[in-house]
């Protein structure tokens, strides 16, 4: 009946087991009475779950990765703490217990912080700054949502309810292979993987349709914001690479499940296949983290220094450049596999030319501050920060590029250090500074500066405290993933390291403080015309937080910063001589509904509850027939309601609240008057 | 009254728009299949010797039987094909007609690849028995496995063509299930060619 | 003045970093990446620290330019020059794409020669023969059998000092990967596969071999002591191992094959004639029949 699932499954067998199913349960049950609390139920199922609009869908995303943030951090700190005390000895969690840690922190800092996180900052963003309403597929875009959500479940649920992988995040075969992993643990991980990588697929599918379809007359290839650019790249990447997740993750569950011989030690399996299979999808993975990030560094360097973008084309060619390679150097996460010194050189040149688009793309953000006014927002100064500490990353990575350092380097924390080095600045930096960017964009308030610069520090100490002595620990001969070691020299080190992790504890502390300080201060910090910052993209258009529409009437661009252009022209905040109706995508209860199925489906999986798993997938094509069927998803908004709420809003904004434009006057000046920024 | 003709003139331009967007939509998601079986074709090419303890490929596959589920499939797609042409006629009950064809011939290919694999079965060459034998039953059973869902599309629409008749987005969704299924006779013509031909050469 | 609030954090926080690297400097001497023992280690390291310097050429400037551009052009300095509207330049542009192309070429030089010169699968030239090695990855212990010594030893590798040494590598178990970090680089050992390292010390001495790819429970023990020996030092070694009363027959490796955690190290005066062939056709990817009823035990696991 419950297939393998016995009550053995629950975590009486230790005490660090019990701890964390005690957080997990102890914290969905607070957050249920939270809810319950504050009477919020039914506006969290009308106005959020069923919600089909990409701002609401977005801020979903996001506090999915806060809170996966925490978790993911609270398995670092606990690695870093083991390491630090286990000299000679078993240190405070047997090896067991390390195992699943750090297979489950690099499981969840990837796909259910990163990837959410992005996810959602370009869902509240892109279709903004394409002067859209919405993006291509409403629908699919919350349904995307609750399989990312329900991956994300069903880690959290592997703390309570059996046990998660020991074979690391990348689980590498024969290891994670049931001869060697017997238990649920590398099940959990790749039906995790699974659910939410069909998930992350259709997102890609998604804003490609919506980026390449949906763009607002005048909005040329070459007239996108960099932002826009980024989530073209990875969208694409996206639907490319993540297939080859499914695949590799298919079929170890195959192996798994139903005794196939795909990545077996014999009978014809063939390990190094899935190696070339999951860093297919793994390395196109690495730019999909990023990239985002450098988009929003794009914008923010921009805005901050009060200038142009310098070298437009050149960030959009080394975009795409980037995204093209990314699928040409899979093979450098193995040299040491055996391959010939032509293919580890071949690979290892590929790579390296990717470094050549990034160090441009330095050197264009450089020069947009060259001759600008910059301002230290917290969003700026996570890209200075971002900037000053990538390089160290950019080199290490040439450094493991080169074949033979890579014999030396490969499988130490050297190795650690370096993709830590881009993923907490180069990724998590540039998510932050977007969350400090356009967070008044999605709530109407700014996040409070001081605690938002002095999250930075935090994070930025901790990461060198953290990462610095790891590299030096490369070189000293440490691997990773050790439960203890024998070599008294690295001790200090390593103490070291954890002292990061407590700094970045505070850096995460700050930004909880930050979020209750600006909702405290709410009303005093109201984002009043929607365009917090003197932005000069579309997306500052729209009032904040935006009205479900987004554009009352679809904008006209006619520039690059389009949003800067119309504040110049004077046109930003006049009213049109008149609305008309708006066709919106009606709520819907499928995509809540098909995520469970969607959890439920991959625990059933987990434990070999087949009538659960048979059941959960008829129930999920019955929902995606009954999608199929329904043509009546779409109600239209009228004119009236349109003009109510456009005009309540350019009402609200006073002459003082605009941004004082004199200091671009230049542009203006070609007109022959001083323009204040409105008419 | 004339708000209502207005709002409904606003609705059909902007699903005449969404229609598009889905297409599109449709080939982007047709390549990220594309992408599933080049992996899985890819796997078997890699796997192919591999037949550990197991049978090879000479001795298991009956290329008479593969070429009469080709034929049955490729047929099927023709008649798809025509499905679309009475479709741009206007023609609810031809396109109905052409439809039950095409679905009838799936389900003879699905049912000639069942008992392909139960024969396999029978003789000790599951899937389990080795990398070649796990390898092959994963890529012709997911393209299976995709026969069978374009059969399940295949007879929602005609629920939805008998039921709603040729509206727009039911054209639209035909358009999209044509492309699928054409899509999938490409990919068996890859199966024919890579897995079945050398395996007997 | 908030550029200067701005840094004052970054004084306070990294200092003591950079006190605490300098104190700690010493315990580098041991590092054996950067102060390796033998020339394929140091031609590797050497090759790092190349393309280290080469990459500064482009590194420095970044930080030079992004602190004097953070100091000059902070909003509250009105006297620096402003162009809001500078959107590029041909010239800038032509210097930030090729300077670091042609770095990439220059290194891409360096790792072509390097990549072919440090294949760790090339013999190494010597005027005396190599010693020949095999190394089996168990569960989690080194299995090294000496072909010209007809022994095997568990977690201790022996080698004379003044010739090569050349590894065969295979995995009787998980992947596994085979390091000497003051030798020279890794390579995956994986069952069914062989795969080979060659490897020369300075001069004898005694260094940490290891696995470097996680493994399982015993992965962090899986570690043994490679000595490079002198000639007389070597022969007396190896005198030790034959002179031991084990010997690695059948039974005896199947019963090895058991996961176990931090073995002690082991000496076999004899191991079952074609044992590494043996290992590795256990997991051909087309099965034959086995050719010895001890082929048939290793291989099954079980008579």
């Amino acid at each position: 009946m419950l297939g393998r699932l016995t009550i053995d499954a629950l975590p009486f067998y230790s005490w660090v087991a019990m701890g964390g199913a005690a957080v997990t349960v102890g914290g969905g049950i607070a957050a249920f009475l939270l809810v319950t609390y504050l009477k919020a139920w039914k506006a969290l199922w009308f106005d959020w779950l069923t919600s089909v609009d990409h701002k609401k869908i977005g801020i979903m995303y996001i506090v999915l990765a806060l809170v996966m943030l925490v978790r993911g951090f609270v398995d670092a700190i606990m690695m870093r703490a083991q390491q630090a005390i286990a000299l000679n000895n078993e240190g405070y969690l047997p090896p067991e217990h390390f195992e699943q840690i750090f297979s489950s922190h690099g499981t969840i800092m990837i796909f259910f912080v990163a990837m959410p996180f992005l996810t959602g900052l370009i869902n509240i963003v892109v279709p903004q700054q394409i002067g859209a309403r919405d993006v291509a597929f409403p629908f699919l875009n919350s349904f995307s949502f609750f399989m990312t959500a329900a991956g994300a479940a069903l880690v959290l649920v592997s703390l309570v309810v059996g046990k998660f992988s020991q074979a690391g995040w990348t689980g590498y075969p024969p290891y994670s292979g049931i001869e060697y992993s017997p238990g649920v643990g590398v099940d959990y991980w790749i039906w995790a993987l699974l659910v939410s990588g069909v998930g992350s697929t259709l997102t890609g599918i998604n804003f490609i349709v919506t980026i390449i379809k949906n763009r607002c007359p005048g909005m040329t290839y070459m007239r996108m914001p960099l932002f826009t650019w980024t989530a073209l790249c990875i969208s694409i990447l996206m639907a490319f690479a993540f297939p080859a997740l499914t695949v590799v993750a298919l079929q170890l569950a195959l192996d798994r499940t139903l005794g196939f011989h795909f990545f077996t030690n014999g009978d014809g399996g063939n390990m190094m296949m899935f190696a070339n299979l999951l860093w297919i999808w793994g390395h196109p993975e690495v730019y999909i983290l990023i990239l985002p990030a450098f988009g929003i560094f794009s914008e923010v360097v921009a805005t901050f220094s009060r200038k142009r973008l310098f070298g437009y084309a050149s960030l959009v060619y080394a975009t795409a450049c980037i995204a093209i390679l990314s699928f040409t150097v899979w093979l450098h996460h193995f040299f040491t596999m055996g391959s010939s010194a032509n293919v580890n050189a071949v690979f290892g040149i590929a790579t390296m030319i990717i470094a050549v688009p990034t160090g441009v793309k330095i050197f264009d953000w450089l020069f947009t501050m060259y001759r600008g006014r910059i301002e230290f927002h917290p969003a700026m100064v996570f890209t200075i920060g971002f900037m000053v500490t990538f390089v160290i990353g950019g080199v290490t990575g040439v450094l493991l590029a080169l074949p033979p350092a890579d014999y030396l380097m490969h499988n130490s924390t050297f190795l650690v250090a370096h993709f830590h080095n881009m993923l907490i600045p180069g990724a998590l930096f540039g998510y932050f500074a977007g969350m400090n960017y356009w967070f008044p964009k999605a709530f109407g308030f700014k996040l409070n500066e001081k605690w938002g610069i002095r999250s930075f520090w935090c994070w930025i100490i901790g990461f060198y405290l953290a990462f610095m002595p790891l590299y030096v620990l490369g070189f000293m001969g440490m691997t990773r993933r050790m439960e203890h070691y024998q070599d008294p020299n690295w001790q200090p080190y390593l103490i070291v390291a954890a002292l990061g992790a407590v700094f970045v504890l505070f850096g995460i502390i700050c930004i909880g403080i930050q979020l209750y300080v600006s909702a405290k201060e709410w009303g005093s910090s109201k984002d009043v015309t929607g365009d917090p910052w003197n932005g000069r993209t579309l997306e500052w258009a729209t009032s904040s937080p935006p009205a479900p529409y987004n554009f009352a009437v679809i904008p006209e661009v006619r520039d690059l910063d389009a949003f800067h252009d119309m504040k110049l022209r004077g046109q930003a905040y006049q009213a049109p001589s008149g609305y008309e109706d708006i066709v919106m995508p009606k709520n819907t209860w499928l995509g809540p509904v098909m995520g469970v199925l969607g959890f439920l489906l991959g625990f059933a999986m987990v434990w070999y509850i087949w009538w659960l798993a048979a059941l959960c997938f008829v129930a999920s094509l019955v929902c995606v027939g009954i999608r199929a069927c329904d043509d009546d998803t779409e109600f239209v908004l009228p004119a009236a309601e349109v003009a109510r709420i456009e005009g309540a809003r350019l009402a609200a904004i006073a002459p003082g609240d605009l941004h004082d434009m004199r200091e671009f006057a230049p542009r203006g000046a070609a007109t022959g008057a001083i323009l204040p920024g409105s008419a | 009254m004339t708000n209502t003709l207005q709002q409904e003139a606003v609705l059909a331009h902007e699903e005449q728009k969404s229609l598009e967007a889905r297409e599109f939509g449709f080939w982007v998601y047709l390549m990220t299949d594309a992408i599933i079986f080049a992996l899985l074709f890819a796997t078997y090419v890699v796997l192919s010797n591999n037949s550990a303890a197991g049978p090879t490929a000479k001795e298991l596959f009956d290329l008479r039987h593969t070429a009469s589920e080709t034929a049955l499939l490729l047929l099927s797609s023709l008649t798809f094909g025509f499905a679309t042409i009475a479709m741009h006629e206007d023609r609810a009950g031809q396109v109905v007609k052409w439809l039950v064809i095409s679905v009838g011939l799936g389900l003879g290919f699905l049912a000639m690849e069942l008992v392909e694999f139960y024969g396999m079965i029978q003789k000790g060459a599951g899937p389990e028995v080795s990398g070649f034998l796990s390898a092959f039953f994963t890529l012709v059973g997911t393209h299976g496995l995709h026969v069978a869902f374009g059969s399940i599309g295949i007879f929602v629409m005609i629920g939805q063509v008998l039921s709603k008749g040729l509206t727009l987005p039911v054209r639209s969704r035909l358009i999209r299930l044509g492309l699928f299924w054409h899509f999938l006779d490409i990919v068996w013509i890859g199966i024919f060619s890579v897995v079945y031909l050398p395996g007997v050469m | 003045m908030t550029h200067i609030m701005f840094l004052r954090p970054l004084i306070r926080g990294v200092g003591p970093l950079f006190l605490f690297l300098a104190l700690s400097g010493c315990a580098l001497s041991d590092a054996p990446i950067l102060y390796p023992k033998g020339p394929i280690a140091l031609a590797q390291r050497n090759l790092l620290f190349d393309a280290f310097w080469l990459m500064m050429i482009v590194a420095i400037p970044v930080y030079v330019l992004t602190i004097a551009f953070l100091i000059r052009y902070r909003r509250e300095n009105k006297s620096a020059a402003y162009a809001p509207d500078w959107e590029g330049s041909w010239k800038y542009e032509t210097v930030i794409w090729s300077v670091p192309a042609i770095i990439v070429v220059a290194i891409g030089f360096l790792l072509w020669e390097g990549t072919h010169k440090l294949d760790p699968y090339k013999k190494i030239v010597s005027d005396k023969p190599a010693f020949q090695v095999q190394a089996v990855a168990l569960d989690w212990k080194w299995l090294f059998i000496y072909p010209e010594l007809g022994v095997a030893s568990v977690n201790e590798l022996a080698f004379p000092a003044d010739r090569p040494l050349s590894v065969e590598i295979t995995s009787d178990t998980v992947m596994n990967s085979f390091m000497i970090p003051a030798l020279g680089g890794q390579i995956y050992a994986m069952a069914g596969m062989r795969s080979e390292l060659n490897l020369l010390a300075d001069e004898p001495g005694v260094f940490t071999g290891r696995n470097t790819m996680y493994s399982g429970d015993g992965y962090s023990d899986q570690y043994f002591q490679a000595h490079a020996m002198t000639e007389s030092d070597f022969s007396d070694w190896s005198d030790k191992v034959k002179a031991s009363a084990s010997t690695l027959d059948a039974p005896t490796y199947v019963e090895l094959h058991k996961q176990s955690i931090a073995d002690p190290v082991t000496y076999y005066s004899s191991y079952e004639p074609g044992l590494f062939k043996i290992i590795l056709r256990k997991y051909a990817p087309v099965v034959g029949p086995y050719e010895s009823e001890a082929a048939e035990l290793i291989c099954r696991g079980a008579a």
